[in-house]
């Protein structure tokens, strides 16, 4: 419908004038993407559930060692680090925990995404951003984590 | 009155009558884009039903008034209704429920909008189609294989039970317009769907549990449930839909791992 419906459609209905077409909006049409049938939701679902039961040990005791033990933050330093970046163990732990913690507050914001955006494009666009700052974030901590060099100058 | 009756004494009776304004939200493609709340103070009865204070303005006051009811009883789900910004059955709301009366005047307008999430088409009345879509979808029918038997196909009473919840549903949709994701994105299929393929997936004289699963283990299947409890609060029939979908969501889980 042209803009002049607007205010000026109480007047003059007819057949030449008919009142404005509401399309329904939510029909399915051959437009519809069609269904999936994968399991990736389930998967996801699944993941979400476990990663978070995984989540709140690995996280807590990050948070309990860098902020409250041995002096809490003001310890933190380049050698605080190198000094548990040479075992293997807090290696695995902060590898973990970064992949973890990314995937899943990266599914989570997907769903966020899918439930609130409203447009199609819009919808496209945020995930795009979401997926290149996930996997930016992930490959990097992968990279430190893996090339750290105590010995750097 | 043109056609002679008793005359009853309708004068005597009125001292139960409440002053009640219903603040409707009017919606005419015909006269306007625009939607707008219109008020109607009408003298009536709080131990009516909303249904009756909207017969009472369309047969009174505006006859343009549009709204749905077939049956009137809260059977047919037809006049489910935002009411107070709640989803209910206007049917099976009485007024004295729902409002506080300080001598004879109800102190505060009673809101009546359509359900949300679905195209309204004009007042009260929105168009179900993408809801029943959903439905079909689900093919909320017996599936099953082999000859037909000669006798009525027999169940265990515990067998019964175990779907009896979802077997009361008489698609009205206050579930799923009650639904923020499905206010969202309509292609989700919806609590109202999820509970009658639920019907059908714990029947167990149904054999197309397996299909239904599958097609509610799509993306815009069970997963987008966000276990608000919405639908359960909406639901004028009591069913536990939250717990439904759940079931659902444990019965794909169960069958993969």
């Amino acid at each position: 419908m042209s803009a002049t419906s607007s205010v000026s459609a109480t007047e003059g209905i007819g057949p030449d004038n008919p009142a404005p077409l509401v399309e329904p909006p939510r029909a399915r049409s051959a437009r519809t993407p069609k269904s999936t049938r994968t399991n990736f939701e389930l998967y996801g679902w699944i993941f979400m559930r476990l990663s978070g039961i995984v989540l709140v040990v690995l996280v807590l005791g990050h948070l309990l060692i860098q902020l409250v033990l041995d002096g809490g933050v003001s310890k933190v330093s380049f050698a605080f680090v190198a000094g548990r970046w040479a075992s293997p163990f807090w290696m695995a732990w902060d590898l973990i925990m970064l992949w973890l913690a990314m995937l899943h507050g990266a599914n989570g914001l997907r769903t966020i995404i899918n439930d609130y955006a409203q447009r199609d494009g819009t919808r496209f666009w945020l995930k795009m951003l979401l997926y290149t700052a996930t996997v930016f974030t992930v490959l990097l901590g992968t990279l430190v984590i893996f090339t750290f060099d105590p010995n750097i100058r | 009155m043109a056609t002679p009756t008793l005359e009853k004494p309708a004068e005597a009776g009125t001292d139960h009558l409440v002053t009640v304004t219903f603040r409707i939200r009017r919606f005419n493609p015909e006269v306007s884009e625009e939607v707008h709340w219109q008020d109607f103070e009408i003298a009536i009865d709080p131990k009516e039903r909303v249904l009756d204070a909207l017969h009472q303005i369309k047969w009174h006051e505006d006859g343009t008034l549009t709204f749905r009811r077939s049956c009137a009883h809260g059977i047919c789900g037809s006049d489910a209704m935002r009411i107070n910004g709640k989803n209910r059955l206007a049917c099976k709301t009485l007024i004295k429920d729902i409002t506080a009366i300080k001598g004879s005047v109800a102190t505060k307008p009673i809101l009546v909008e359509p359900i949300k999430g679905m195209t309204v088409l004009k007042d009260l009345v929105v168009d179900m189609e993408p809801f029943f879509q959903a439905y079909r979808d689900v093919m909320p029918f017996l599936i099953t294989s082999g000859n037909e038997p000669t006798r009525e196909r027999l169940q265990s009473a515990e067998d019964r039970e175990r779907f009896d919840d979802t077997t009361k549903c008489i698609l009205c949709a206050a579930c799923t317009s009650s639904c923020p994701v499905f206010w969202n994105d309509g292609q989700y299929f919806g609590p109202a769907a999820i509970v009658n393929a639920h019907r059908f997936i714990f029947d167990s004289r149904d054999e197309g549990g397996e299909q239904r699963l599958e097609v509610l283990n799509d993306k815009d299947g069970v997963w987008r449930c966000r276990t608000t409890f919405n639908c359960t609060d909406a639901c004028p029939r009591g069913i536990e839909v939250t717990k439904a979908i759940q079931e659902v969501k444990k019965a794909l889980i169960t069958r993969r791992f």
